[in-house]
C-alpha cells in the first residue's frame, strides 16, 4: 500500500531525477567523444609525419643513374697477350673498367693523351662495371672486339648530384664531385645518354661497399628463408600445443603453470631469444653462423607463443554447442576437433600465424647474436648459408656514412613496410571472409 | 605421454644436429670494429670480385670487444677466423683466447685512422689543443692549485680564442674502440700539459688513481656520450648547431659539406698529416688470424694477402681513398713478411 501512495511521487521524482545533471552528463560524454577524436588525430598526425619523412627522402631509391655506352670490346685491353685460349684467368681479371672509361672518354670528347683529365674521370662511373662487363664477356667470349651499347651505373656520388642531393653550392672542396664531373653530367644528361632507370638492382644486389651496388637480394631470400622456417615450424607445433592444451588435456596445477609461462614469453624481449639461439643452437647444436636456418629457429621460438595464445582463443571461442552437438551424434573426440572445431577456428588462427609471421619480419635484435647483422654479398643458396634479413639491411645501411646509402634506407624501409602491408591485409581479409558469428 | 614428448623432442635436436654437421664450411667469417668495417667490407667486395672461386666473405659488425670475445670462443667451423679491431688485443683476452684453445693469433696492421673534432659548417674555426680538451671536458680540473669539479660552462672560459658557445661535445661511449683513443691522446696529454696531473699527484693520489682521474669525464651534461655510430654524433650536431662532435676521419670526409673540422695543435687532419705523424689523434687499425684456419678455411690465406696488397692497403687504394691512412711503406712491408713466415704473437 505503500507502493501505491510512493507511485505517483515516485512518478514525478523520477523525471526530476533523470533530467538531475542531463547537461552536464550530455557534456561529459561529448568531451569523452572529442578525447576519443583527439587521440586518434595524434596517432595519425605521427603516422603521417613518420610516412611523408621515409616515402620523401626513399622514393628516390627506386631510381638509379645509369651512363648507356657504346662499350668496345678492345681485345687489347681484355686480352693484351693474347693468352685467353689457354689461360682461363685473363678474362677473370681482364682490367674491365678500362674499357669502361676508354668508351666514356670517347663519348666525351676528351683527349686520351691528357692525363690530367682523364684522372678526373675517375669517380664518375660505379666500380660495380668490372662485374657487370665480364659476366657479359663470361657468357659470351664472342663479343669480344665487337662494340655494343651498355647500361653502366653512374657512381653513387654522381648520383647524388643528378638527383640534386648533393649541395653544389658549397666550395668544391668541400664535396664529393667536382664541378667537372658535373659539367660532364649534364653534357651526357643533355644529349640522352645519362638518366634515371628504375633501380632493378635494389631487389637483386646482394650488400656493397658501393651505395649504386647495393642491394636487398640477400636480404629478401633470408627473410623469405626464415618465414618459411617459422611458419613450417611454428604452425604445426603451435596449433597442436594449442589443441591439446584446449581440448584434451586435464585442468590442472601443471596445465596453469604452462600457461602462465607461454604467456610470459609472449612478452620476453626478443634480444633474450637470440642469446637462446646464440647457446642452444651455434655452440651447443653446432650450426653456422649467420645462417637463416638459425634465424628461422629463433624467430620460431619468439612467434610460437604467439601463435598459441591466438589459437587457443580462437579454439575457445568456437561454441559448446558445437562440440556437444558432435559428440552427441557419436563422433570421437579427436573427430570432433579435427572435422568441426578446427575448421570453424581457422580463420582465427590463420590470423594469428600471420601477425606472429609479421612480428617476426621486423625482428633485428634476435639476429645479431647469432650473426646475421652482417655484411652478405653472396645469395645463399641454401638457408644454411650466411644471409641477412630485411630489417637488418635497413640497420646496416642507417650506419654508413656515405650520403647515398640515406635514400637506400629509406626505401628499404618503405619495402619492408610493403611487406608488413601486405601480410596484415591478408590477415584482415581472411578474417573478413570466414569468420563466423555465432 | 612424457616418453612421446621425449621421443620426438630427441628426433628434433638429431634433425637440427645433423644438418649442421653436414654442412662445411666454404665462407670466411669475420666479426668485430665498426671502424674497420667499412674498409673490411671493401676488401672482402673485391675479394669476391678478383677471386672468383672464392665466396665473399661474410663481415659481421657489433664492435672490437664483442669480435674478440666470438673470436676467442675457440677453433673450428663454428667460430670466426677474424676478428677486426680498432685498438691492440689486451692480454686478458690474449689468455682468455688461450684458455679456450685459440693459441696461435697473427696480428695483422691494416693502417691507421685519425680522429677529428668537428662542428656545423656554418660555425667559427676551431683550434683546439689536448689543453682546451681537457679543461673543457674533465670531470675535476685544477683551479688555483685545488681540484675542483669542472667550473667551466662555455668554450671562451677554456680558452679565449674558442667562441662564446656552452659547452656540449658529441664523444664516443665508452663501449668505442674510439674512446681509448680519446682518453690516452688526449685527455690524459691535456691533463700533463695543463699541469694537472702533477697537481693531481700533489694532492695525494698515486700513479694509477692520477690516471683515472685524469681521463674522467664529467657528467654534468656537457660532454654527453653517443654509444651508435658517427651518423648519431652527425644527427645530434645537425639538431644543436653549437655542439661539438669526435668523428672518424672518413666520416668527416664524407661529409664535409655538412661539417667543419677542427685543428689540433695548429694541425688540420688529413690522411697526408696523419701518415707523418703530425696530427696528434690516431690509432693503428688491426685484425687477429686464427692461424689454425689457415688452410681449412677456403680463401683465408688469400683473402690476407690480398687485404695487405699495395693495391689494398697501399696510398693509392680504395681503402684509402676511403679513408684509412696508409701506413709506410717499410712498415706495410714487415706486415706481409710477418704474415707470411707465420709470426704468431
Amino acid at each position: 500500500m505503500t507502493d501505491i501512495s510512493m507511485d505517483g511521487i515516485a512518478g514525478t521524482s523520477a523525471r526530476a531525477r533523470r533530467d538531475i545533471g542531463l547537461k552536464r552528463r550530455y557534456a561529459a560524454e561529448r568531451r569523452f567523444r572529442l578525447y576519443g577524436v583527439l587521440a586518434i588525430s595524434v596517432g595519425l598526425v605521427f603516422l603521417a609525419i613518420m610516412l611523408v619523412s621515409i616515402v620523401s627522402k626513399g622514393y628516390t631509391a627506386f631510381w638509379q643513374t645509369t651512363v648507356t655506352l657504346p662499350i668496345t670490346f678492345d681485345a687489347k685491353v681484355i686480352d693484351p697477350s693474347g693468352k685467353r685460349a689457354t689461360d682461363p684467368n685473363v678474362l677473370i681479371r681482364a682490367n674491365y673498367p678500362k674499357l669502361a672509361e676508354n668508351a666514356l672518354i670517347a663519348k666525351l670528347g676528351i683527349d686520351p693523351g691528357d692525363k690530367a683529365t682523364v684522372r678526373k674521370l675517375k669517380g664518375f662511373l660505379s666500380d660495380g662495371a668490372r662485374a657487370q662487363l665480364r659476366t657479359l664477356v663470361m657468357a659470351d667470349p664472342s663479343i669480344i672486339g665487337t662494340t655494343r651499347n651498355v647500361d653502366i651505373l653512374a657512381a653513387a656520388n654522381i648520383d647524388s648530384a643528378f638527383k640534386g642531393q648533393i649541395d653544389l653550392s658549397v666550395d668544391e672542396s668541400r664535396r664529393k664531385v667536382s664541378d667537372q664531373q658535373v659539367a660532364w653530367m649534364k653534357q651526357l644528361a643533355a644529349d640522352g645518354s645519362l638518366a634515371e632507370h628504375f633501380n632493378k638492382g635494389l631487389f637483386t644486389f646482394g650488400a656493397s661497399s658501393r651505395p649504386e651496388t647495393s642491394g636487398m637480394g640477400v636480404a629478401i631470400i633470408g627473410s623469405l628463408y626464415m618465414m618459411g622456417i617459422v611458419l613450417l615450424l611454428a604452425l604445426p607445433i603451435g596449433v597442436a600445443a594449442s589443441i591439446y592444451l584446449e581440448e584434451f588435456a586435464r585442468k590442472s596445477r601443471f596445465t596453469d603453470l604452462i600457461e602462465v609461462n607461454i604467456n610470459n614469453l609472449a612478452a620476453v624481449p626478443s634480444i633474450v631469444f637470440g642469446l637462446l639461439g646464440l647457446s642452444v643452437f651455434i655452440n651447443f647444436l653446432g650450426l653456422p653462423r649467420s645462417a637463416s636456418l638459425v634465424g628461422g629457429l629463433v624467430l620460431t621460438l619468439m612467434t610460437l607463443p604467439t601463435i598459441i595464445i591466438a589459437t587457443r582463443a580462437a579454439l575457445a571461442a568456437v561454441p559448446p554447442s558445437i562440440r556437444s552437438a558432435a559428440l552427441g551424434l557419436g563422433a570421437s573426440k579427436m573427430q570432433m576437433v579435427f572435422q568441426h572445431i578446427l575448421p570453424l577456428a581457422a580463420p582465427g588462427i590463420l590470423t594469428g600465424t600471420i601477425i606472429g609471421l609479421a612480428r617476426a619480419l621486423g625482428e633485428t635484435a634476435p639476429l645479431l647474436l647469432i650473426g646475421m647483422v652482417a655484411f652478405v654479398a653472396d645469395y645463399p643458396s641454401t638457408p644454411l648459408q650466411p644471409a641477412t634479413a630485411l630489417p637488418v639491411q635497413i640497420y646496416m645501411w642507417a650506419n654508413e656514412a656515405e650520403r647515398a646509402f640515406v635514400e637506400r634506407m629509406s626505401g628499404a624501409i618503405i619495402i619492408l613496410l610493403v611487406f608488413l602491408m601486405a601480410m596484415n591485409i591478408t590477415a584482415i581479409v581472411l578474417r573478413r571472409r570466414f569468420e563466423r558469428r555465432w | 605421454m612424457t616418453r612421446y614428448f621425449l621421443t620426438a623432442s630427441a628426433a628434433a635436436i638429431a634433425l637440427a644436429a645433423s644438418a649442421g654437421y653436414a654442412a662445411a664450411r666454404d665462407q670466411i667469417q669475420i666479426a668485430g670494429s665498426s671502424t674497420v668495417l667499412p674498409y673490411a667490407k671493401i676488401v672482402a667486395e673485391n675479394f669476391g670480385e678478383t677471386y672468383t672461386n672464392f665466396k665473399t666473405p661474410v663481415v659481421e659488425s657489433g664492435g672490437s670487444g664483442a669480435g674478440i670475445k666470438e673470436f676467442c670462443k675457440g677453433v673450428g667451423e663454428n667460430t670466426i677466423d677474424i676478428a677486426n679491431s680498432s685498438r691492440k688485443i689486451k692480454e686478458d683476452e690474449i689468455k682468455s683466447c688461450a684458455d679456450a684453445g685459440v693459441k696461435d693469433v697473427q696480428e695483422v696492421k691494416i693502417g691507421y685512422d685519425g680522429i677529428v673534432f668537428a662542428t656545423d659548417i656554418n660555425g667559427p674555426d676551431w683550434a683546439l689543443t689536448p689543453a682546451d680538451i681537457y679543461t673543457a671536458m674533465a670531470a675535476q680540473i685544477v683551479v688555483d692549485g685545488k681540484l675542483v669539479a669542472n667550473p667551466n660552462t662555455k668554450w671562451n672560459q677554456v680558452n679565449p680564442n674558442l667562441p662564446d658557445w656552452d659547452i656540449a661535445a658529441y664523444i664516443p661511449g665508452e663501449k668505442h674502440g674510439t674512446r681509448e683513443v680519446f682518453e690516452e691522446k688526449l685527455m690524459t696529454e691535456g691533463c700533463k700539459s695543463t699541469g694537472a696531473l702533477d697537481a693531481i699527484k700533489a694532492a695525494g693520489q698515486d700513479d694509477k688513481v692520477a690516471g683515472k682521474t685524469c681521463v674522467a669525464v664529467r657528467k654534468d651534461g656537457k660532454a654527453i656520450d653517443i654509444d651508435g655510430d658517427y651518423t648519431e654524433t652527425l644527427a645530434r650536431i645537425a639538431s644543436n648547431k653549437t655542439g661539438v662532435g669526435v668523428f672518424g676521419l672518413s666520416f668527416y670526409e664524407n661529409n664535409a659539406d655538412k661539417l667543419k673540422v677542427a685543428t689540433v695543435e695548429g694541425i688540420v687532419p688529413s690522411t697526408e698529416t696523419i701518415a707523418k705523424g703530425e696530427y696528434p689523434v690516431s690509432r693503428p687499425l688491426y685484425f687477429y688470424v686464427k692461424k689454425a684456419h689457415l688452410g681449412v678455411v677456403p680463401g683465408l690465406k688469400e683473402y690476407v694477402d690480398f687485404f695487405l696488397d699495395d693495391q689494398m692497403v697501399g696510398p693509392e687504394s680504395p681503402l684509402a681513398e676511403y679513408g684509412l691512412v696508409a701506413a709506410p711503406d717499410a712498415e706495410r712491408q714487415q706486415q706481409r713478411d710477418d704474415f707470411d713466415a707465420g709470426k704468431t704473437m
